[in-house]
């Protein structure tokens, strides 16, 4: 159907760059997450695509015709909105076939593709009432079947789940992932919230500050971020960071965190002598009473109970480090305890730049 | 929609903390948007023609004699009239009187509709009506109720407070004339400064009210430290309109007292209307101009409000 | 909040028997008080405006009668009919509802898209611009209408129905275009977008989704200049002669009118006022009250 290329875009507010040079290609077909706090110019960049927003620099190619200034309704897609923007004054049912109105569509086949859109979204019961007598979720909905009816070679959504409760977010997402998979538009998707990120999309593009951290499949952003931002930003709790030094020792090469080592590999060797920053996931660390193998001495400073599993707050020298054990696990703050990283799963990255580091 | 134009050029931000700095880049040249200026034209050019004009036409025939040159008559004129002092004085008077006391009375019933009671709709309701009332319908409501033959003389007998009906409205008694002219005026005009006032009390946020309270402020305490303090915009825009509208006052004069009690906007009326004298006319109007834009000038001065709050 | 706000304070509180009973007195007396006062206020709006209509239907003699009752006994419409069929009531009637209409026309016409502009558009010299339409209170348009009767004559515009309409949509159209455009404001710019990518120009996503989401506002816009308009006496009487409105006629022929003809005339004056107050009452604090951002 469609595939975007995002060439060099710049959208300038004022004097500040809301979204800085970023160039992304999104293939036909894909569904594509914008992931990033509040202010990094992901929305921004989603308007650009849209339409409402023409940027200062870059160019916009939609089905390799370059859409860049094209008004929104040239570019053949269609957007749900974070507050839905449903037509308070029209029904359900005008509400869905709106945009198949303004396209001219004959009567027969407005009804069809509201009836097909409506029944999609489980809101075919709802056709002759006006928003205000429907629920959120119903609402989002409508604004979800809205899109969908007008067939769009491209679905922007921006923050559609954002204002459900957590209960029917978790519906929704799923219920979301599985009609796009069935409906097959080239999607792109705004969010900051990384668990709908993570569960949604085909690929993930981190953004902050105007720009892209990392292009990459869910699991890929998650165990190999690109930088600190990235590994921060996602996962609960995120990436653990710890600062050390590369040193020669009698085993090998090792990194030497607050007076402890811990065995690096070999490729490292160019870095001897430096400080590197080790990224290691919360769920990858094993918590012991005694030392045994090679490991971190820490204290623990808090233990919140979470259901399914405990969460320390740990403290090794002046750094911290979360680790994720089983409910069951005997343990109370102000206790040492023994850490032991799985070895292969630690990152390692810059300590300056915060970027990884390429070993090979 | 940013209209901020920039010539087409290679712009290069310095690249702050944190922030990455642009690439060169050629910016798009985008037409520019002319749409919220063409609609805010006829508007405009009206407001210029009916704002502008009738001011500097005030001044040029108000400093203009019959064959054009410059003269001061008109204005010796106005001022020995005879009505002229008392116009001033009555004019001025009447604002020192009537704008505190309809901020006060405004103010009590803004109160009263913020404490919810019950009905609250209804009397607020009730209460603006003075709002849709003109000011000549007002005067002869008022006239039906402090004539001879009139209403209040009719209670005051039946209550055996007087034998023969009070001449209220008479060259004899200018106070009694006063007093009714500003009861007059006092319901018809206090709507508006109260729903100007309960506008500002419903945007004050119930919890600093309520955390006054709990740190144990007495409702008095209350009034005086938490909510005037955060009326006082809604306050000033009250003073400032009112004051200047009743620098307009007339009809209501004028159906009430008749010619017993000159102000300014009636002399005009009267130099135009009866004398037919224009140059006057204009010279009172633009005497009163200038008397309003004072005013507005002192009270954003005296009362340091931001010109924005005035709407 | 005031002495008064006591009185809704803790209604449902569980107090404890003994403690309950005086604290309970003092409040019911306050709010025994806050109600005096309420309807005490009420009957000092309510009572003139009675004094007025029972006036309106008195029998002439009744009016003149010592001492009169105050309820209208008989109830006669004599006094109104006579009002309504002296020379010049009919006529003028009917042209202050013309200039009313007009007025009405222009400055939602020339108002509104001014508003919409403010609303919705980002341009330089935006605030500068508001202000500039704040500012137009400091004028007595109105006294000015003497001045601008020199250049009517000149114009041909004096002693018209427009002239006069043209001075009261100057006087209407600074409120016209503030309250148009927080009514457009309330209009969430999303729709509008939505609208855009569903297929729509900037115009007829105009037409489809914003004005009739912000019709019923814009109607109340409207009454309002209508009854600025219906009410206005002093440029309606400055630039008339023979072509008056209705306030214009009964300001006019007051120092020769009779006591009944006065009373009729204040009546029919605020009747209409009254019924588009109640039209509108809905957006009254909104359209008077919105003087603090």
């Amino acid at each position: 159907m469609a595939q975007i290329r995002l060439e060099n875009i710049i959208k300038l507010f004022g004097k500040v760059a809301a979204v800085n040079n970023v160039s992304l290609t999104i293939n036909d077909g894909e569904f594509m997450v914008l992931l990033g706090p509040s202010g990094c110019g992901k929305t921004t960049l989603l308007r650009c695509l849209a339409g409402l927003e023409i940027p200062d620099g870059g160019n916009i190619f939609i089905s390799d015709q370059n859409v860049t200034e094209f008004s929104p309704r040239r570019r053949n897609i269609a957007m749900v909105f974070q507050n839905y923007a449903i037509f308070p004054h029209l029904t359900v049912y005008d509400n869905i076939g709106f945009g198949l109105k303004m396209k001219k569509f004959s009567k027969a086949d407005i009804e069809k593709n509201v009836k097909r859109a409506a029944t999609l979204l489980e809101v075919d019961k709802y056709l002759e009432r006006h928003p205000a007598q429907l629920s959120g979720g119903q609402r989002q909905r409508v604004a979800v079947a809205r899109a969908i009816a007008m067939n769009p070679a491209v679905l922007l959504m921006d923050e559609p789940l954002s204002n459900l409760d957590a209960l029917l977010r978790m519906q929704m997402r799923a219920e979301l992932k599985r009609l796009l998979q069935e409906i097959g538009a080239t999607t792109v998707y705004v969010t900051h919230d990384q668990v709908e990120a993570l569960s949604m999309g085909d690929r993930i593009s981190v953004m902050k500050s105007g720009q892209i951290a990392q292009v990459d499949d869910p699991m890929k952003v998650y165990t190999d971020p690109a930088n600190t931002f990235v590994g921060g930003f996602i996962g609960s709790p995120p990436m653990n960071f710890l600062v050390g030094e590369v040193v020669q020792s009698e085993g090998g090469l090792a990194v030497e965190i607050e007076g402890q080592r811990l065995p690096a590999p070999a490729n490292l060797a160019r870095m001897a002598g430096q400080k590197v920053t080790v990224g290691l996931r919360a769920e990858n660390i094993e918590a012991g009473e005694v030392k045994d193998g090679p490991g971190l001495p820490t204290q623990v400073m808090v233990v919140e109970p979470l259901g399914s599993h405990l969460l320390l707050t740990t403290r090794i020298g002046g750094q911290s480090l979360k680790v994720v054990t089983p409910v069951d696990y005997p343990v109370s703050p102000d206790q040492p305890l023994w850490l032991r990283p799985d070895l292969n799963k630690l990152r390692w990255l810059d300590a300056q730049s915060g970027t990884l580091l390429n070993l090979n | 929609m940013s209209l901020k134009q920039e010539p087409e050029q290679a712009l290069k931000t310095p690249g702050q903390a944190g922030e990455v700095a642009l690439p060169d880049f050629k910016r798009r040249r985008r037409r520019f948007n002319y749409t919220p200026f063409l609609l805010l034209l006829p508007a405009t050019l009206f407001l210029a023609i009916f704002f502008l004009y009738p001011m500097l036409q005030s001044f040029i025939i108000a400093f203009q004699d019959s064959q054009g040159g410059f003269t001061f008559d008109n204005i010796d004129t106005m001022v020995k009239d005879t009505n002229f002092g008392d116009a001033l004085k009555y004019t001025l008077l009447f604002i020192v009187i009537i704008v505190p006391l309809q901020v006060v009375l405004a103010l009590i019933m803004a109160l009263v509709i913020n404490t919810g009671l019950k009905w609250a709709g209804f009397f607020l309701y009730i209460w603006t009506i003075p709002l849709a009332i003109s000011d000549l319908a007002a005067g002869i409501v008022w006239y039906s109720i402090f004539t001879n033959h009139g209403y209040i003389n009719q209670i005051l007998i039946q209550l055996g407070l007087t034998q023969t009906p009070i001449d209220f409205l008479s060259f004899e008694n200018p106070t009694l004339v006063f007093v009714a002219v500003v009861i007059a005026e006092l319901w018809r005009a206090t709507a508006i400064v109260m729903v100007i006032l309960v506008a500002g009390l419903q945007v004050i946020p119930r919890a600093y009210t309520e955390a006054a309270e709990v740190f144990g402020a007495s409702p008095w305490q209350r009034l005086w430290h938490v909510t005037l303090p955060m009326l006082k915009p809604s306050l000033q825009v009250a003073l400032i309109l009112r004051t200047i509208l009743a620098f307009q006052t007339f009809a209501l004069v004028f159906a009430l007292a008749g010619r017993i009690m000159p102000v300014l906007a009636g002399e005009a009326y009267k130099w135009y209307n009866d004398v037919r004298n224009v140059g006057v006319a204009a010279t009172y109007a633009l005497l009163i101009l200038l008397l309003s834009l004072a005013n507005t000038f002192i009270y954003l001065r005296f009362l340091n409000t931001k010109a924005e709050e005035l709407a | 909040m005031s002495i008064l706000d006591q009185v809704n304070l803790n209604d449902n509180a569980p107090v404890t028997a003994r403690t309950a009973r005086p604290v309970l007195n003092q409040r019911s007396m306050a709010r025994f008080a806050l109600y005096v006062l309420a309807v005490t206020l009420t009957l000092w709006i309510i009572l003139p405006l009675y004094f007025i209509t029972a006036s309106a239907f008195s029998t002439r003699d009744a009016l003149y009668d010592w001492p009169k009752s105050l309820f209208p006994n008989p109830i006669s419409f004599d006094t109104m009919d006579f009002f309504l069929n002296s020379r010049g009531v009919y006529s003028s009637a009917l042209n202050s509802l013309i200039v009313g209409l007009i007025t009405l026309a222009l400055s939602l016409l020339i108002g509104a898209p001014a508003g919409y502009a403010l609303a919705r558009f980002i341009f330089p010299g935006r605030d500068s611009y508001k202000l500039l339409i704040l500012t137009t209170r400091a004028f007595p348009i109105v006294i000015l209408s003497i001045p601008l009767s020199v250049t009517f004559l000149n114009f041909g515009l004096y002693d018209t129905l427009i002239g006069v309409a043209l001075v009261h949509t100057a006087l209407a159209l600074p409120q016209t275009i503030l309250v148009t455009s927080s009514i457009f404001v309330a209009v969430p710019n999303e729709l509008e977008e939505a609208a855009l990518t569903l297929g729509c120009h900037r115009m007829s996503a105009f037409t489809k989704i914003v004005l009739p989401m912000a019709l019923p506002g814009l109607a109340a816009a409207a009454i309002f200049a209508f009854v600025l308009s219906w009410n206005e006496v002093f440029a309606a009487t400055i630039l008339t002669s023979q072509n008056r409105t209705l306030p214009a006629q009964v300001l006019g022929s007051l120092s020769n009118s009779s006591l009944p003809l006065r009373y009729a005339g204040g009546f029919v004056l605020i009747v209409p006022s009254l019924l588009f107050i109640l039209i509108i009452r809905k957006y009254l604090l909104n359209m008077w009250g919105r003087v603090v951002k």
